[in-house]
């Protein structure tokens, strides 16, 4: 039980967009989490109060009827019950069920029953094997994996509704200091929200086993401020950047596979299967937070995804290494 | 060694508890029925959203004739049970054999309504949802059924062969009792496909 | 006789050929013997289950470790889960069952010895049929081999689609099989008990041991068969082409968690009443009082037999449920909580007030007491559906359920082998070493499952092969680990002492605890018979009446 209690202290005071990797729940960063930390507070503090008392009363039997020498010899008093203390260690608990269903049905009404107010962001997540596509259908931007949102102010609220979906198996998503997590089942739409109340950089991942490369389906949320955000999304709007330096590295790409599974807009690529790439060095991290996004990487990912992320659908495409520092020159260029 | 577990203690007048046989037999159908309860919530929940295909009012006709013949033959196993328990031999093995056959009835009567289904409406257990769930929980009771009359039909062997008397009719009440749980069944998948489901 | 007696040549007394032995054993119908190979065999399985646990540990040691792939690891957490809940648990729950009720209820046998058996048999062989996955050939990428898809085997996950070849189908046909063999053992407990029992044993005067297992049996009639019939609707689904969780078709996956959970939470009841059961009949010796307040212990059993059935989709809180359909099942969660509770307060009634022994069996109920306790309140933790959307899919719940399946179950089995291993073989098993076993599992046991929350609560989900350095997480899995292998040790010094006191174990007697139920009246080990004559009862505690005349409890039931 001594355990838990360094976890209830604060972080250590944050600059401004840095981040600690380190996700308690109990540094929550958004109402929907804010409002499970105080259910879990009072929560803790009824299970704590029930523990103590009866551990006590455990460890007071334990020491005070012992067998000893002076009692060796008889047996005890034969007691086989009372209807009173039965009636009281049954009562007692019924009131403290009452209590503790009434505080957390309030909660699960106020995250769950929240109605969309005129300035939320929309964003539709749809959970795939092993990377997240996150579509805004309002501001017609495609990405994946990492996600912007804008902070939201108490006084002008601009909170994010998620809509989740799913294009195979079970997800779940799960920022811990933003919000609890819900499930992307397939065929089943389900929805959140969250409305950050700083500015910074949220990790989490995917919580429901999904195959082979679950533990690497990670998320990356950046919260920022209005103006930053705004100017994200301007970016976001842009088709792909064109430059004729990397026509040779653009046209491998569309010639190989590649173009039936991903999408940069304004050519011809315009595959659904695996994360858009039109932004793609907008990202701090590829395949899903499996590696940092650096030329090095990106060129060992393409070469062969399983060497980073073993499992993954990728398939090695059999680049000769020309044709591989080309395309890796082009995606270099996808800002 | 075992010593005596007790001393003076007075043996109670009447110590009778239940027959073991319908005790178990209790116990299986309550299992069983848990078992075809998950079938028939999954063929409710199903109703209306099968996305393609046939659906329940466009092929199903409902088999009048073939559920009063398994459900009389409750009525016919019952009333082989008290004939076997008043020794009339000849009368329990003819209202056994009539059980049987209204059993086996009722299994062509299914037999007859799938071929049709499939042959004249195209719907398999692959079809849609629709036809998934029903060949599933009519499937289910078919087989259930099929058990049922195997093991009437050994008993009618030994029976026909002169060993079956009324020492043994709580043996025979138990398998009784099997059969009568499946018409039960029956009455509820009826229900559930032909009435409520179209 | 006449006085010219006939000289009677001495007997010549043969061993017996080991053949003969074997012979016996595999053909037994005797419920004793069944018994005992059910637990042998869940103890095999324990070894297994724990191998595949100590993989999991040691991978997780700290972050980007690759001691194994993530393909072994996913089937590594999967069969850890499924051995340990349907070849470790049930089996082992099965085999004392199977031993201590007819003994208990002055019964010769079972109903059926036959069909005792054959459920065993069939039992037995899902578990080896699980296992022959991992020889069942590697094939496609994800074909064949060991399941990998989580104990749960949630749809689509399970489609053709995304599992093929038949390693979905091992765990499938594995559990199907096993589970008719279960519910074959549950019809034979409750006709046994309701139709057995000898003279003057009214059912208010069973041994709490016969109560719970009647409960459990009852609950395994209609909790396994959900599963085994999602199951069938599986493999309609992979071979028939059927669309019970077919998404593309209109099907639901979610349908396929509610079944499973209907299932899957009665299920772990199903796991510790009969451990309720133990420490029902262990804590009252070693207190010498009787158990403190019997009809309410029985009643709040059937009460939470059937609260049990009410509350399945508190798996599912992050499922998108609606806010009533959370808020009903947090209800129904929190208030299974409350007869459980009044069975902590009762056994603790039962030691207040007593003459407390702290031998082996007693050392256990008790880490059992303090343990069950916790893990009810995380439990309770997590009714609360909010604080569940954090801590659902998280290390927080691993260790919420290890700490009733180790900390609770296994803890209360542990004290069922050294209270009833001298009844079975006639031998003491070593206190010296019990100890030594107690302290030492009971350490490594805090050190993997206090620590194990915390994570859980740092955002660590389960599992996942491996995590990101910096999380936070890595200093904590050590720990977990460590402790894993700590309990590994202690095990081992279990089983030393189960195998060197069947041996070199003080000679038992019939009673070596002075205890009052109806085991403890015939030799240790029983004979074949059990009884000699067949036991006639006035109370609850016959042998304490034997013992005490002046005093007996007939008197006052």
């Amino acid at each position: 039980m001594f355990a838990f209690s360094w976890v209830l202290l604060p972080p250590r005071a944050l600059a401004k967009h840095s981040h600690s990797p380190v996700t308690s729940i109990f540094s929550p960063e958004s109402t929907p989490a804010k409002s499970i930390l105080d259910l879990s507070t009072f929560v803790l503090a009824i299970t704590g109060i029930i523990f103590f008392v009866v551990v006590t009363l455990l460890g007071y039997s334990i020491l005070k009827f012992r067998a000893t020498s002076a009692n060796a010899d008889r047996e005890p008093a034969q007691v086989y019950g009372s209807n009173q203390i039965e009636l009281a260690w049954t009562i007692i608990p019924v009131l403290i069920v009452v209590v503790l269903f009434l505080a957390t049905a309030r909660v699960i009404h106020a995250i769950q029953d929240a109605p969309e107010p005129p300035g939320a962001v929309e964003v539709t997540a749809i959970g795939h094997q092993y990377w997240w596509e996150f579509r805004y259908p309002k501001l017609g931007i495609v990405t994946a994996n990492e996600l912007h949102i804008p902070v939201s102010d108490a006084s002008h609220p601009t909170p994010t509704f998620l809509q989740l979906l799913s294009a195979d198996t079970d997800h779940s998503f799960w920022v811990p200091e933003l919000a609890g997590k819900t499930d992307l089942v397939p065929n089943h739409p389900n929805r959140m929200w969250m409305d950050p109340h700083r500015t910074g950089i949220f990790l989490g991942q995917c919580a429901q086993y999904c195959g082979t490369q679950h533990a690497k389906m990670l998320l990356r949320v950046s919260v920022d401020s209005p103006q930053d955000f705004a100017a994200w999304v301007r970016s976001q709007q842009q088709v792909a950047v064109q430059d004729s330096s990397v026509m040779a590295g653009r046209q491998v790409f569309e010639h190989t596979a590649c173009i039936n599974c991903h999408t940069v807009s304004g050519t011809p690529a315009d595959g659904r299967f695996g994360p858009d790439l039109t932004h793609l060095m907008g990202r701090t991290t590829i395949a899903a937070g499996a590696a940092e996004n650096t030329p090095e990487n990106l060129r060992r990912w393409i070469q062969n995804p399983d060497a980073i992320k073993p499992g993954s659908l990728m398939p090695a495409m059999k680049l000769s290494d020309a044709d591989l520092d080309a395309v890796v020159k082009y995606m270099e260029t996808l800002h | 060694m075992s010593a005596a577990a007790t001393s003076v203690v007075e043996i109670p007048q009447a110590w009778t508890l239940p027959y073991r046989g319908k005790a178990a037999m209790a116990c299986l159908i309550i299992a069983e029925s848990a078992i075809f309860s998950i079938f028939v919530v999954a063929y409710l929940f199903y109703l209306g959203k099968s996305i393609t295909g046939p659906t329940p009012s466009e092929v199903l006709e409902t088999p009048i004739f073939f559920t009063i013949c398994l459900l009389s033959s409750s009525l016919t196993v019952h009333f082989a049970g008290r004939s076997l328990e008043r020794n009339n031999r000849p009368a329990f093995l003819a209202l056994w054999s009539l059980t049987i056959i209204l059993g086996g009835l009722f299994l062509f009567g299914t037999g007859q309504e799938w071929h049709r289904l499939i042959y004249e409406h195209g719907l398999t257990i692959s079809t849609n949802l629709f036809g998934t769930t029903y060949y599933s929980l009519v499937g289910l009771h078919a087989f259930h059924v099929t058990a049922g009359l195997i093991m009437l039909t050994i008993v009618l062997i030994f029976g026909l062969a002169g060993r079956v008397d009324k020492d043994q009719f709580r043996r025979v009440d138990v398998l009784a009792l099997y059969w009568h749980f499946v018409d039960a069944v029956w009455v509820v998948v009826f229900t559930v496909v032909y009435i409520v489901g179209r | 006789m006449s006085s010219n007696a006939i000289t009677i040549p001495a007997l010549q007394v043969q061993e017996k050929p080991w053949v003969d032995t074997l012979h016996e054993w595999v053909t037994t119908v005797d419920h004793k013997r069944l018994g005992i190979l059910y637990i042998v065999y869940a103890l095999v399985f324990l070894l297994l289950g724990g191998i595949e646990a100590l993989i999991i540990r040691i991978q997780l040691m700290h972050s980007h470790n690759n001691f194994v792939s993530p393909q072994v690891f996913n089937r590594m957490f999967t069969m850890h889960g499924t051995t340990m809940i349907f070849f470790v648990a049930m089996p082992i729950l099965f085999g004392f069952a199977n031993y201590l009720v007819p003994l208990m209820i002055g019964a010769r046998d079972m109903a059926f010895p036959r069909l005792n058996a054959f459920s065993f048999w069939l039992s037995a062989f899902g578990g080896i049929l699980l296992y022959f996955s991992f020889l069942g050939g590697s094939g496609l990428y994800g074909a064949g081999n060991a399941p990998d898809v989580g104990w749960w085997s949630y749809a689509p996950l399970t489609a053709r689609a995304f599992s093929p070849g038949h390693s979905s189908d091992y765990w499938t046909l594995a559990l199907l099989v096993s589970g008719f063999g279960s519910i074959g053992t549950a019809i034979n407990i409750i006709a046994t008990i309701l139709c057995l029992r000898c003279p003057g044993m009214k059912l208010d005067r069973m041994p709490l041991l016969a109560w719970l297992n009647l409960v459990m049996a009852g609950m395994v009639l209609i909790a396994i068969t959900p599963l085994s019939a999602a199951q069938i609707m599986l493999l309609i689904d992979r071979y028939l082409g059927g669309h019970f969780f077919d998404v593309q078709a209109g099907g639901s996956a979610v349908l396929w968690m509610h079944f499973f959970w209907i299932f899957g939470h009665p299920e772990v009841y199903v796991l510790i009443i009969p451990c309720f059961a133990f420490m029902s009949e262990i804590i009252p010796v070693f207190s010498r009082k009787p158990i403190f307040g019997y009809p309410v212990m029985v009643a709040a059993t059937v009460c939470i037999g059937f609260v049990s059935l009410s509350v399945w989709a508190h798996h599912m809180f992050t499922v998108g449920m609606n806010s009533y359909a959370n808020s009903f099942f947090a209800i129904t969660t929190m208030a299974v909580g409350i007869p459980t509770g009044i069975k902590i307060f009762n056994w603790i009634g039962t030691m207040w007030g007593g003459r407390i022994q702290f031998k082996t069996p007693m050392l256990f109920s008790i880490g059992f007491l303090f343990q069950f306790l916790i893990a009810g309140l995380t439990g309770i933790m997590m009714a609360a559906a909010p604080l569940d959307w954090q801590l659902s899919l998280s290390y927080f719940v691993v260790a919420h359920f290890h700490y009733v399946i180790v900390g609770g179950i296994l803890f209360a089995l542990f004290a069922a082998f050294y209270y009833w291993y001298p009844k079975m073989t006639g031998r003491m098993l070593s206190e010296r070493l019990g100890k030594v076993h107690f302290w030492l599992f009971l350490i490594g046991f805090h050190l993997t499952f206090d620590v194990m929350h915390v994570p859980g609560l740092l955002g660590m989900p389960r599992r996942i092969y491996t995590y990101e350095p910096g999380r936070g997480w890595d200093t904590l899995n050590l720990i977990v680990s460590i402790g894993a292998f700590i309990q590994a040790i202690a095990i081992l010094v279990f089983v030393w002492n189960l195998i060197i006191s069947y041996f070199k174990g003080a000679k038992a007697g019939n009673d070596p605890w002075d205890a009052w139920t109806l085991e403890w009246s015939t030799s240790s080990p029983p004979p074949a018979y059990n009884f000699a004559t067949v036991p006639v009862v006035a109370s609850r505690r016959p042998l304490w009446d034997l013992k005490h005349p002046e005093d007996p409890d007939s008197l006052y039931e």
